[in-house]
This record gives C-alpha cells, sequence and structure tokens, in this order.
C-alpha cells in the first residue's frame, strides 16, 4: 500500500482543557490539526519525549463522540507510580502539547446506529471507549436497547455519573446498572447503586433490562441473549466477565473485548 | 517534540535495549480480541496444511512426543510492554514439517486459531528455529489467558504474530492479512523498526 493511512501519522496535539472527573481520573480535551474521524471504542497512542530524548508511549481511549472529531476526549487514571498517567495528572495543563497518533483499533468499535440489543460492560477507567459509543449512539437518536454494567470501587469514583444517570432519563432504550466493589459506604448512598462484583446475576438481570426476558431460571440461561457484548478495564476484571458471558451462552465471537492494564 | 516536564521514570533499566517506544513490564499482561476460548486438550489438535492439502495432523500426545525445544528470549506487544528473559518449551515448525515429512514450504503461513483469530507471517520467519508451538512458560502449563494449551512464538516479531490457541498452520503462496493485519496493522511487524501499523 502506498497511500497513507490517514491518522496514522504522529502529529501535536494541544491541551484545551483538563477536568477532574473523579478523585482519580480527569479528563483531558485535545485539540487536533489533522483531523481523523474515530470510530466508537477506537484509541490514541500518545509518546511523550523527555529533554535528553528519552521516549515512551501508551494508548488512550476516545471517551467523547464520534461527531466530535477535531477535538477528542480522553479519560486517563492516575496508577500509582505510573509514568504516564503521573505526567498527564501531575504536569499537564491547559494549553500544552502533546504528540499523538490515530485512531487505532477496529474490533472494538459500535456503530452508532447499531440497532440490535448491546449489553456493554465496564470496569472503572475501562468506561472510556464506552462512553463514546454510549454517547455516540446518543447523538446518532439511536435508542435502540443497551445496557451498561458499569463497576467501580467507591462512589466517588462513578465517572460521567451525571450524564450516564441523564440518558437513562432521556433514552428509553438505554438501562444503567452502576456496581459499586467496596461496600463499606453503602448507608449513605442513593438509590441507583447497588454493591458488591457483577457476577452473573448481575449480568442476567443487565439482560433482562434489555431484552425483557428472563428465560428459564432453572436452567440460569436467559432466553435471548444480547446481539454483543463489550467488556472494557483491567485484564484481570474482562478475564472474568468473559467467562461469565461464555457461561452464560453467549458466542465467543459477540464478546469484544479491550484490556487496559496487566 | 520535547515534553519539557517529562523525565521519564525508567524502572527497571533493560538488561538488554529494548525496542523503540517499548516500556519494560515485569507482569505479563494480556491483549486478545475477545475473552479467553474454552479448549478441550481431549478433542484439540494442529493441522498444517500446504497448497491446499493438509499435510499433518497432531494432537496433544503426538505434538508431546516430538523433540522438544526450551528458549530463553525477549518478547514485544504492541500495545508498548516488552518483556525480557522468558523462558518457552516446545516444538519447532521445523521439527512439525520434518515429522509431516514435506520439503520446507516457501511464501507466506497463516496461523489459524480456536475463535477465528488468525495472523499472518511469511514463511522465513517461522524456519530455522524462528518460530515454535509452545505450551510451557517458565515451567509450567502455558495458562489459558497467555494462549494456553498450546500458541505460536514468534518472538521476534510483535507479539500479536504469535497467535495464542492455535489450530492451524496454512502455508501458501501469497501474503494475505490477518485478523489485525485487517484492521490496519502492519503486514510484517518488527518491534526493532516499530512496524505497529500500516505503513510505519
Ligand atoms: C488499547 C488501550 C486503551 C487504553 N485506554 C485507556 C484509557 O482510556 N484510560 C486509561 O486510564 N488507561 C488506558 N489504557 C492504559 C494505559 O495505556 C496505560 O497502560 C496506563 O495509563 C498506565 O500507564 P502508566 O505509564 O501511567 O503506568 P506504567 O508506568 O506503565 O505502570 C506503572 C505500574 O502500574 C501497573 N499498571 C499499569 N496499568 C495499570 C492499570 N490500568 N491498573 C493497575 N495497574 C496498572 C504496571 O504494571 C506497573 O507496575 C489503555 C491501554 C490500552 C492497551
Amino acid at each position: 500500500m502506498s497511500e497513507i493511512e490517514p491518522g496514522k501519522k504522529w502529529q501535536i496535539a494541544t491541551v484545551t482543557s483538563v477536568r477532574k472527573e473523579s478523585p482519580r481520573v480527569k479528563l483531558f480535551a485535545l485539540n487536533l490539526a489533522e483531523t481523523t474521524p474515530h470510530r466508537a471504542g477506537q484509541y490514541y497512542d500518545i509518546r511523550l519525549t523527555a529533554p535528553d530524548g528519552y521516549q515512551t508511549q501508551r494508548s488512550y481511549s476516545v471517551s467523547s463522540s464520534v461527531v466530535h472529531s477535531d477535538s477528542i476526549e480522553l479519560a486517563i487514571e492516575l496508577i500509582n507510580d505510573g509514568e504516564v498517567s503521573s505526567y498527564f495528572h501531575d504536569v499537564v495543563s491547559s494549553g500544552d502539547q502533546i504528540e499523538v497518533r490515530g485512531p487505532i483499533g477496529g474490533h472494538f468499535t459500535l456503530s452508532p446506529n447499531y440497532s440490535k440489543p448491546v449489553l456493554l460492560i465496564a470496569g472503572g477507567s475501562g468506561i472510556a471507549p464506552i462512553m463514546s459509543m454510549i454517547r455516540s449512539k446518543r447523538d446518532a437518536a439511536n435508542a435502540s436497547p443497551t445496557a451498561l454494567l458499569f463497576s467501580f470501587r467507591t462512589e466517588a469514583d462513578f465517572l460521567f455519573r451525571s450524564e450516564l444517570v441523564d440518558q437513562v432519563k432521556t433514552n428509553v432504550g438505554f438501562h444503567l446498572l452502576p456496581v459499586v466493589t467496596r461496600t463499606a459506604a453503602r448507608e449513605n448512598s442513593s438509590g441507583i447503586l447497588s454493591f458488591g462484583r457483577i457476577n452473573r446475576d448481575s449480568i442476567l438481570s443487565a439482560i433482562v433490562s434489555l431484552t425483557g426476558n428472563a428465560g428459564s431460571p432453572a436452567s440460569g440461561y436467559p432466553q435471548s441473549l444480547p446481539a454483543r457484548a463489550y467488556v472494557c478495564g483491567g485484564s484481570g476484571f474482562v478475564e472474568a466477565m468473559g467467562n461469565h458471558l461464555l457461561d452464560i451462552g453467549m458466542g465467543l465471537h459477540d464478546i469484544r473485548t479491550e484490556r487496559f492494564g496487566p | 517534540m520535547i515534553n519539557n516536564k517529562f523525565f521519564g521514570r525508567r524502572r527497571s533499566e533493560p538488561t538488554r535495549p529494548v525496542p523503540p517506544g517499548q516500556y519494560l513490564e515485569d507482569g505479563f499482561p494480556v491483549l486478545s480480541a475477545g475473552p479467553t476460548p474454552r479448549v478441550d486438550l481431549a478433542t484439540w489438535d494442529l493441522s498444517i496444511s500446504i497448497g491446499g492439502s493438509t499435510v499433518g495432523t497432531w494432537n496433544w500426545e503426538s505434538l508431546n512426543a516430538l523433540p522438544q525445544t526450551d528458549i530463553h528470549t525477549d518478547i514485544h506487544c504492541v500495545t508498548k510492554w516488552s518483556k525480557q528473559d522468558t523462558d518457552w518449551r516446545g516444538v519447532t515448525i521445523d521439527t512439525l514439517l520434518a515429522d509431516a515429512g514435506v520439503e520446507t514450504p516457501t511464501g507466506f503461513v497463516m496461523a489459524g486459531c480456536e475463535g477465528g483469530y488468525t495472523t499472518n507471517v511469511p514463511v522465513p520467519d517461522v524456519l530455522e528455529g524462528k518460530g515454535l508451538l509452545v505450551h510451557t512458560y517458565d515451567n509450567e502449563p502455558l495458562a489459558p489467558e497467555h494462549g494456553g494449551p498450546v500458541r505460536l512464538l514468534i518472538p521476534h516479531l510483535y507479539l500479536w504474530k504469535s497467535a495464542k490457541w492455535i489450530r492451524s498452520l496454512t502455508f501458501m503462496d501469497q501474503d494475505a492479512p490477518g485478523f489485525w493485519e485487517r484492521y490496519g496493522y502492519h503486514m510484517y511487524g518488527d518491534p526493532w523498526r516499530e512496524q505497529r501499523y500500516t505503513n510505519d
């Protein structure tokens, strides 16, 4: 192939805003000179270069809707001792320049016009590419059945909370099931949260909300399964969710995954 | 461009250089497009076909009965991590071809996996000990999430070429893109030339 694929060249992006979304996650809006529309679920590579020439790269998913292509949002979680995430959290501010290339990736993507029931499962900052899917469907006025099972540590880690709750109110097809893994603060929390870990039962209730069909309780297999599931988060989380989805009878090809860390 | 306030946290000093854009990882992260497929050893087999006809099929027992090769090597994942000094055991592609009693093929080979994942490699890159089917990592059976029971290992290329849960090797005259290659990942994938994506 002789033609240069669009979006795969390094370019310098300008940070136009930095917002603290939770104690551990900041949202960065990046303005791109060379714009290639992304598909919901894709990511960008970031390259940092130290004054002595040392370089390092990491990948970050686009969390913004596909309708905005000249500006993208990244949701970056601070990892303890993390080389790149701590640079973003401690140093990067509005007006800074960052070298990026993208959008990259093609399997973990969802078309904004996808009309079959889809189950989205996110752990922590794994919500980033899934948020792009939800926002893109919203901007395409697509109210087809979508359920989000979202697992996070404490109530303060409920990323994009008001926007997601707003979706529930305005979009009849959208179902939100937030799950808090650290249950200590259970008492003074609000009604929509459940506590513990996402297990087979929480997945089955998400599917019921999607398809309105409980299946036969004895078999534990729902009668109608979502057409597709997207799972994103840390590797252990994705592994566990993938196993649950296979257990309830979903096909290997209908489950798409993105793994963020070890 | 230089990020003035970026100094890097070079965590472990590499014993050997790492390819451009890679960082050293002590753990063993997982990259796959889907969940870990369930592979039943009782029915697992691996077949090799050349020019459209099957020239050999091995099950778990017959694969293990072949001469085994140990390899100590570094691995490089396109998601930016590299891991040095990893130990694997398995059967070289040379051994499989010799066992099948066929002439060394030329051209390209497509690896096919449980779940339908594929990846393409030039034949010389899997010969002369450069490509193995491995079943043991660090003296333990290869874990399912890392591609067990058996994965391909071609350590000099980015790790997506080392297809997990391998079931077939299809030798062909012409190159063709596999699963990630169709999504814009590089046809060859040399980490030292940083061939991550098409046109790199
Ligand atoms: C395709 C893709 C998309 C991604 N999208 C996002 C995104 O949208 N938002 C985001 O925040 N991250 C995302 N990541 C993860 C990101 O690329 C980095 O791996 C992460 O920010 C850590 O980099 P670091 O340099 O800060 O830490 P490093 O210096 O690389 O690591 C420091 C230590 O933390 C461990 N570690 C690394 N990552 C994690 C983790 N996630 N959880 C726990 N421990 C970890 C490492 O093993 C190491 O011991 C994505 C990764 C991939 C492959």
